[in-house]
Formats: C-alpha cells, sequence, structure tokens
C-alpha cells in the first residue's frame, strides 16, 4: 500500500513538476498580466525614468526595458521572431525606426490622440510609427570669432569663406547620415554631394569624438563652428561641471536655413511591436509619450523638443527662442540614409 | 566506467579497463570538442550566410571609397599593436622573471593591472586629458599665449594614438603568457649556454626568447585580434579599419551582404596571420625534459642597471593604469555617477555574477578543448577549434548578433514543436536568458581561454603522459591526477582572464541581456554614449576595481604555486 502510494505519488509529483516547468517556461507569453509591457529601447537617459514612473502610476500598468542600440535591438526581434516579447519599439532618430519598419518589425495601429497631437511630417503615414520628440541640428560658432551672419545655413559651411573652421563628428553618426538625407532630399544628390566635398575641405580637423567634444574644440578656438544636436548644447548649459557651462558660455546659438526650409530636426520615435503580446497597453503607452505631461518631461528631463504644440519648453530650451524647422518628412530622410553614407564616403568625410 | 579511483582500488585490474578506455575515451572527447567548436561556430556562420544572398553587396563601391584606407589603416594597427604589445609584454615579462631589482616582486603583479582597464575607457581618458581643448593643451596655450596654429601638438586621435591606447590595455595578454613561459623554464638550459659562454643577453636572445615563443605568438595573437575587433576606442578615435566599415555598411546602409563580404575578408586575414606563424615554427617543438627542482635563479641587478629594470617595467603600469586612473578618479570627484548608491551594486553584483559564471563555463570549455588539441592537434575536432577560436577577431556587435540567429531560431523551433505536440506555446526558452548571455561570452572568449590552457598543455612533455599509462593510469585518470594539477595555475589565469574579459564586454551584454538587467559595463556605456563622461567615470573605477581581484588573487596564487614547484619534484602521482 504505501509502496504504490509512494509510487502515485513520485508519479503525481513528476507530473506536477513538468507541468509547472513548462508552466514556468510559458509564463512569458501566456500567463504575462496585462499590466506589463516590454520595452526595446534605444533611449537611455536617467531622466526618462520618471516618464516610466509616472505611466505605472497612471496606469498600472509596468514597464520592462532593454535599452541598447536601435541596430541591434532591430537584429533582436529579427531573430526572436514570432515570439518576441517586445510591445513597444523606440529609437532616437527616424532612420532606424523607418529601418524597423521596413524590416516589418512594426504594425501599424490607429490612435485619434495621437494623429491628432503629432504633426503629420514627424509620423508615419500608415501609423507604424510616431515622433515623441525632436532634436535639431544646429550650428554652434565661437562668440568672439565668428558673427551669426557668417554662418547662416548648412550650406555656407561648404563655402570658401570657412576654410579650415568647420567642426563636425563623423559620417557614422546617424544624426550627420540624417543631415546628410535632408540635403539630398533639398538638392539632389549631385549638388549634395558637391556640398559634401565643399564641407570635407573646410574641416578644422578630421572628425572625431562626440558633439559636446565638438562644443567645447569651438569654444577652445580648435575650430570656429561646429554641427551638433541641440540638446548637448542644451546639456552642457545646465551642467553641474563648471568647465561645460564655460565652454556652452563661449558658443552662440545659430539655428542655420532660417531664411529657406528651416533647420534640420530629427525625432525619437516609438512604434507598436508586430507581435506585441500586449498591444493595448503599447498603444496606451504610445498615447501617454504624447500627453502635456510627458511632452514636458521631454524638454525638462533631457532638453529635447516636444511634438505637441503648445507645450511649455524648460530651461534652458526657452532661451534658444523660436526657430523655424525643415518639415521634410522623417520617413523621406530616413529613406535616404544609405544614398547619404555612400555620398559622405566619396568626399571623404571619415 | 572506469575511473580514476578505481585503480587506486585495484592497480591490477589495468588491462581490462584499458581498452575500454582507449576505445570509448578518445571518441567521446573528440565529439563533445567537435560540438563545442561546432557551437562557437554557429553565430559566425549566421552572420557569414548572408555572403549568400543575392540582394545588396556594396562592395565595389567600397573598394572605390573607403577600403584602401582602412586597409592600410587595419594593417598599420596591427603592426604598431602586434610590435608594442610583444616588445612591452616580453620584455617586462623577461625582466621580472629573470632578473631581481628593488621592485621587482612588486612590479611582477602591478604589471597586470592594465588588463583591468577596458580599451575605450583609457581612451575617453586620455581624449579628456591630451586633446585640443582638454586641460593639458589648454594649461600650454595659457601660459604661453599660444592660438591653434602656434603649436604642434601631437594628436592622440589617430592611428598611433589610438594603437598606443590598445598597447596598453592590451600588452598584459603577452606578458602573462610570456612570463610563466619564462618561469617555467629550466635553469638547467639557461645555465649550459652560460658556461658555453654566452652572456645573459644572448641567453634571452638565442634559448630563453626561442622557447618562449609559442606562448609570446598566443599573446601577441590575442592582443592582434582584440584590436582587431576593437570598436569603440577606433571609432572614438575617428580611425577607419575594417570594423568600423562593417558597422558602417551594415547599420548605415543596410547592407548585410556587404557587411559579411568584410567579415569574411577580416577572417581570411586572421587566418592568414594565425597560419604564418604556425609554419615558421612547424618544425619546432618545445619541450624542456631537464627536471624543474632547478628554477632559473634571477640575476641580481644594480645600479643604473637596477634603475633601467624598474623604469622599463614602470612606465607600462603608469602609462595604462595610474594615470588613466588618476583621471578618472578628477573625473568622478568632479560630477559622478548620480546612481552612486544600490543601484550601482546592484549592477555591480550582476556583473560580478556573469563575469563568475562565464569564467567556470569558458574555463571548463577550454580545458576540453585544450586536452583534445593536446591529444591529436591535426583531426577535425582540432581543426573546428583552432577555427572557432578566430572568431575573436570579429567585432563584438557582429558575433553578439549572431549569437541571436541561432538562439532565436531554436525557441522559435522549439515553440512550433511544442504548440503542435501539446497545444501550448514556450514562448522564448534560450533568447533573452542567461544561459544566452553565458553562450555568447563562451563564443566570444574561448580563444582567450583556449590560449592559456594550451600554453599550459604544452608545458607538460607528452612522456609524463606516458609515464602516468605506464604506472596504470587511465586516460582519465592522467587528465585528472596529472594534467590538471599541473595546469592549476593555467587554469587560474584562464578563470581570471575570462572574469575581467567580461566584466569589460559590452556588445553582447547589451543585445543578449535579459529585461532590466544592468550591469557596470553597460551603465558606463549608456552614460558614455550619451557623452556624460564624469558620470561615467564612477562605473569605470568600480569595473577597474572588481577587475583587480581576481589579478590579485592570480598572482597570489601563481607566486606561492611557483615556489611550491620548485620545492617539490613535479609530479606526484600518489600511490
Amino acid at each position: 500500500m504505501s509502496v504504490v502510494n509512494s509510487v502515485l505519488n513520485r508519479r503525481h509529483f513528476v507530473l506536477a513538476a513538468t507541468g509547472s516547468a513548462v508552466g514556468m517556461l510559458a509564463a512569458p507569453s501566456i500567463l504575462r498580466a496585462a499590466g506589463e509591457i516590454n520595452l526595446y529601447s534605444s533611449r537611455h537617459y536617467d531622466t526618462d525614468e520618471a516618464l516610466y514612473a509616472n505611466f505605472t502610476k497612471e496606469t498600472g500598468i509596468a514597464i520592462n526595458r532593454i535599452e541598447a542600440k536601435a541596430d541591434q535591438l532591430i537584429e533582436r526581434m529579427k531573430a526572436e521572431g514570432a515570439n518576441s516579447p517586445a510591445d513597444v519599439f523606440i529609437s532616437v532618430d527616424a532612420g532606424r525606426i523607418e529601418r524597423a519598419n521596413t524590416e516589418n518589425l512594426l504594425q501599424p495601429i490607429q490612435s485619434d490622440v495621437l494623429s491628432s497631437r503629432i504633426p503629420a511630417y514627424l509620423r508615419h503615414s500608415d501609423g507604424s510609427w510616431f515622433g515623441f520628440s525632436k532634436r535639431a541640428r544646429i550650428l554652434v560658432i565661437a562668440k568672439d570669432r565668428m558673427d551669426p551672419k557668417d554662418a547662416p545655413s548648412y550650406e555656407a559651411l561648404a563655402g570658401e569663406a570657412m576654410k579650415g573652421k568647420v567642426l563636425i563628428r563623423s559620417s557614422s553618426n546617424i544624426y550627420n547620415q540624417s543631415l546628410m538625407g535632408s540635403i539630398i532630399a533639398a538638392h539632389g544628390a549631385d549638388e549634395a554631394a558637391r556640398w559634401a566635398t565643399g564641407l570635407v575641405a573646410n574641416f578644422a580637423r578630421s572628425p572625431k569624438g562626440g558633439d559636446r567634444d565638438q562644443i567645447k574644440a569651438v569654444a577652445a578656438g580648435e575650430g570656429d563652428v561646429g554641427v551638433v544636436n541641440s540638446y548637448y548644447l542644451g546639456k552642457m548649459m545646465k551642467s553641474g561641471k563648471e568647465d561645460q557651462r564655460q565652454a556652452a558660455d563661449k558658443v552662440t546659438l545659430v539655428f542655420p536655413n532660417q531664411a529657406d526650409r528651416g533647420t534640420h530636426v530629427n525625432i525619437s520615435g516609438g512604434g507598436v511591436a508586430r507581435h506585441a503580446k500586449n498591444k493595448d497597453g503599447a498603444i496606451k503607452f504610445l498615447e501617454y509619450l504624447a500627453s502635456d505631461q510627458a511632452q514636458e518631461y521631454f524638454a525638462a528631463g533631457n532638453v529635447e523638443y516636444p511634438v505637441v504644440k503648445g507645450v511649455p519648453l524648460a530651461s534652458p530650451l526657452d532661451t534658444f527662442g523660436e526657430f523655424k524647422e525643415d518639415t521634410l518628412d522623417a520617413q523621406k530622410f530616413a529613406s535616404l540614409n544609405a544614398q547619404g553614407v555612400q555620398i559622405m564616403d566619396k568626399a571623404g568625410w571619415k | 566506467m572506469a575511473t580514476a579511483q578505481d585503480f587506486r582500488g585495484n592497480p591490477k585490474g589495468l588491462p581490462a579497463t584499458k581498452g575500454r578506455s582507449f576505445k570509448v575515451r578518445p571518441n567521446a572527447v573528440f565529439v563533445a570538442t567537435g560540438v563545442l567548436a561546432l557551437l562557437v561556430l554557429l553565430p559566425i556562420a549566421a552572420v557569414l550566410s548572408s555572403l549568400f544572398d543575392t540582394s545588396g553587396g556594396s562592395l565595389g563601391h567600397l573598394a572605390a571609397t573607403i577600403l584602401p584606407e582602412l586597409v592600410l589603416n587595419t594593417l598599420g594597427l596591427v603592426l604598431m599593436v602586434g610590435l608594442g604589445t610583444a616588445i612591452v609584454g616580453t620584455g617586462t615579462a623577461w625582466l621580472v622573471s629573470a632578473c631581481r631589482f628593488p621592485g621587482s616582486r612588486f612590479l611582477q603583479w602591478m604589471l597586470l593591472l592594465p588588463l583591468a582597464m577596458p580599451a575605450y575607457i583609457i581612451g575617453y581618458a586620455y581624449t579628456d586629458f591630451l586633446v585640443f581643448a582638454g586641460p593639458l593643451q589648454t594649461g600650454l596655450r595659457d601660459i604661453f599665449g599660444w592660438t591653434r596654429n602656434d603649436y604642434w601638438f601631437p594628436d592622440i586621435h589617430s592611428l598611433w594614438g589610438v594603437s598606443l591606447m590598445l598597447v596598453l590595455v592590451l600588452y598584459p595578454y603577452v606578458f602573462f603568457l610570456a612570463r610563466t613561459a619564462f618561469q617555467e623554464q629550466s635553469r638547467g638550459l639557461l645555465d649550459v649556454a652560460r658556461t658555453l659562454g654566452r652572456s645573459p643577453w644572448n641567453v634571452f636572445g638565442t634559448v630563453a626568447l626561442p622557447m618562449a615563443r609559442p606562448a609570446i605568438a598566443a599573446g601577441v595573437a590575442l592582443a592582434l585580434m582584440e584590436a582587431i575587433a576593437d570598436f569603440g576606442t577606433v571609432q572614438y578615435f575617428g580611425v577607419q579599419t575594417f570594423t568600423t566599415a562593417i558597422y558602417r555598411t551594415w547599420f548605415g546602409m543596410g547592407d548585410r551582404v556587404g557587411a559579411a563580404q568584410l567579415s569574411s575578408a577580416l577572417l581570411a586575414f586572421v587566418f592568414l596571420l594565425v597560419a604564418m606563424e604556425h609554419w615558421s615554427r612547424s618544425r619546432q617543438a618545445y619541450y624542456d625534459t631537464s627536471a624543474r627542482a632547478l628554477k632559473p635563479q634571477p640575476v641580481s641587478l644594480r645600479g643604473w642597471k637596477a634603475v633601467f629594470a624598474f623604469t622599463a617595467c614602470a612606465i607600462p603600469i603608469l602609462l595604462g593604469f595610474v594615470l588613466p586612473v588618476l583621471i578618472l578618479l578628477e573625473l568622478h570627484f568632479d560630477g559622478g555617477d548620480g546612481f552612486l548608491g544600490t543601484r550601482l551594486m546592484v549592477y555591480a553584483g550582476n556583473s560580478f555574477l556573469l563575469a563568475g559564471g562565464a569564467a567556470v563555463v569558458v574555463t571548463g570549455c577550454a580545458i576540453l578543448t585544450g586536452y583534445c588539441l593536446r591529444r591529436s592537434s591535426g583531426g577535425l575536432s582540432a581543426g573546428l577549434v583552432r577555427f572557432s577560436t578566430m572568431g575573436y577577431a570579429i567585432p563584438g556587435t557582429i558575433i553578439a548578433v549572431g549569437v541571436l540567429i541561432p538562439l532565436g531560431a531554436f525557441d522559435n523551433w522549439l515553440d512550433g514543436l511544442m504548440r503542435n505536440w501539446f497545444g501550448i506555446s514556450t514562448g522564448l526558452v534560450l533568447s533573452g536568458s542567461v544561459v544566452a548571455l553565458l553562450y555568447a561570452y563562451t563564443v566570444r572568449f574561448l580563444a582567450v581561454a583556449n590560449s592559456a590552457i594550451e600554453t599550459g598543455f604544452k608545458r607538460i612533455p607528452v612522456h609524463i603522459d606516458d609515464v602516468a599509462r605506464t604506472l596504470g593510469r587511465t586516460r582519465r585518470g592522467v587528465i585528472a591526477m596529472v594534467h590538471l594539477p599541473l595546469l592549476r595555475r593555467s587554469v587560474l589565469m584562464s578563470a581570471a582572464i575570462v572574469f575581467v574579459d567580461v566584466l569589460k564586454e559590452l556588445p553582447a551584454t547589451l543585445i543578449v541581456r535579459p529585461f532590466n538587467f544592468d550591469t557596470l559595463a553597460v551603465r558606463v556605456y549608456q552614460l558614455a554614449s550619451d557623452e556624460r563622461l564624469s558620470e561615467a567615470a564612477t562605473g569605470s573605477l568600480v569595473i577597474v576595481a572588481i577587475g583587480l581581484v581576481p589579478i590579485f588573487l592570480l598572482t597570489r596564487f601563481a607566486d606561492r604555486q611557483s615556489e611550491q614547484i620548485s620545492a617539490s619534484p613535479v609530479i606526484k602521482i600518489p600511490q
């Protein structure tokens, strides 16, 4: 009897153990509560944590994150296929989110909130992705050595007068590739190639370092004009480090191309993953990112421009002043990325 | 199953079990090694398989534009890092093992310190200090009233600059392998040379150096592969190499085929390098058969010779460790990480866990591959091992992506199977798990561990195996009672280096990791990619500090071990 019992027990035990083991393995896909979304994000800013915490507080939906470079996240989603746990994909530039879309990793969604709050040129036409914040590719010029009038546009940087004065980072940088895409869109490939050649001829030094390095180099006098993202200048202005604030203080911000198409802006954007298990939660999250509160966070936390009109700007963005931005469709310059890289290679832009 | 234990009890039962072990064991070893090597090759194959896609292929564009420059840059990097690590690593290893001078024992372990310093971090640190806008040049301009065109200053952001950075953090690979080789050379050979009238320098050149050559070559090969695979440093320094071109082709132009073509060219190049080295010493064998009880007696240096030796050993430590740590400390106290408290502790815990796990797993795998290579260096499995360890030269991100592909394929296959049979979805089992990370680390660092273990195996003369077999040990008994005790130092070395490498590793950790799982390297990357170097300095210092632990243990143990070896006969086979 006891033998039978113990055999039965053992069998039961084995069955139960197998069941629970399978349950544990399957848990992520079957049992995941509606109260959770999985984020694949290439944003990596500490200030975003307040954003996520607020979303969870408001909706009760918890957020799990993997943060890495967009290209790698795209490869991971491709490899994971239909079982990918990703609900939302977020990039920090238009080129990468459009690539995720062309790789069929995103799905179009309908949301009145998103389509009414976000301008059409900052989102994909079929709702596959939406821009939530903007960064402008601005010029910083040496306060004591150059007049804003001398650097009115990206085109001016390729002119004779700029010989040996231009500082910009490597062409491997996505923001330079996007800028190149916008130049191609504005002038055509041949003219864009001439621009790139002229620009390279004007370099103060071969491209290196990051955007803050360009600002510091202008401040120190290695060159007179640098091309950088707006939020780096803003972050240096409100930095806790004195040398960063001092460097930012020695340069003047110029929004280029105010007389014509406007300053090139890139976006940080997000979309719902093709195989999202919690699509409702994902849409809620995207809608939250377009809310006034979240939009203010982008400005206050990471010095990014909100995409929703009428959202107040925190310091130091409010001191930058109004500017005209290039309303070229983000989808368009993103699609010109590869051609841009080829042109930069030919021009010798390292 | 015959175990070594059986023979202790019953040595006479030997012949019966011996036959079995002969037939079964070798196959098991070779099959296991073959499978391991194939698993390591899988991610590389997954990436290279795009070669056969018909779309894309921008090699024509590359050839017309940047290819010549990046070939030259890559060759320059290989040449400078190769020579640099060989000279610094071998020179310092010889000085601390063959000579005694004030501080030599201390320097002996200090010389390993730069190993704990990630290349991209030393790059950031020196950049911050040495560039035009940095404190040094700014100070010079302030003092002398110079402007940009008034003076010349070496540009650290150049091929030589990046080579210097890499030499500073990679020479320890050569140093530790060469030092072990020098220390285990017997006094007899060196004394014979001296008796024959050779000067100490001559002995170094004609006896010690040639005998240590396999170890030095292995170290240089590791340093070179790491240099070729480096992305963070060369990218930041604005030097275009094969690696930056692979990134650019794949991620900038979305051309996977072109990236695969470049990767295979890179592999072919590394294969050629390794093959050349092997071929050039193919007719030499390196067994030292004299009794190791006679350890080489270090020469005591005095006067200017001692000063020279001390300086020669101190410079790499100063430049590769002390100075960058000081710069990082300055950055840390200037800004520092806002997450200093418990969060950083959690990151450190995760880093420690991964590094420790990987050290055990990867070293275990390397003992298998090392043993296989010892048993047969010409077989299929051995060939696979040789080939798979060359993956070390492929950029980390490419390998990491390559790891994702087979894992995802396996998970989806299993999921489909379970759905069909039982109607349940297993989802992703391996993808995004710690197991996946350990797999990625094995793929990435097997080469390093294998070098340490293989070098260790090479120092054990084959006839010792024969003696042990004659004394009644099975092959397994030989491993357990002869090889492993003699390999203890190499095993420790391998574990320590894998530990430190995983601690520093970024691309695979970043992309393969589970949700909400941050490590120190990830934290440093996130801050650095936001160009917040002073915040990143804190995490970097913690990485360096944790990396010092295994190095310290290793040195402690290695010292005691070498004393034991010198005090007793080499092998004790228990009766």
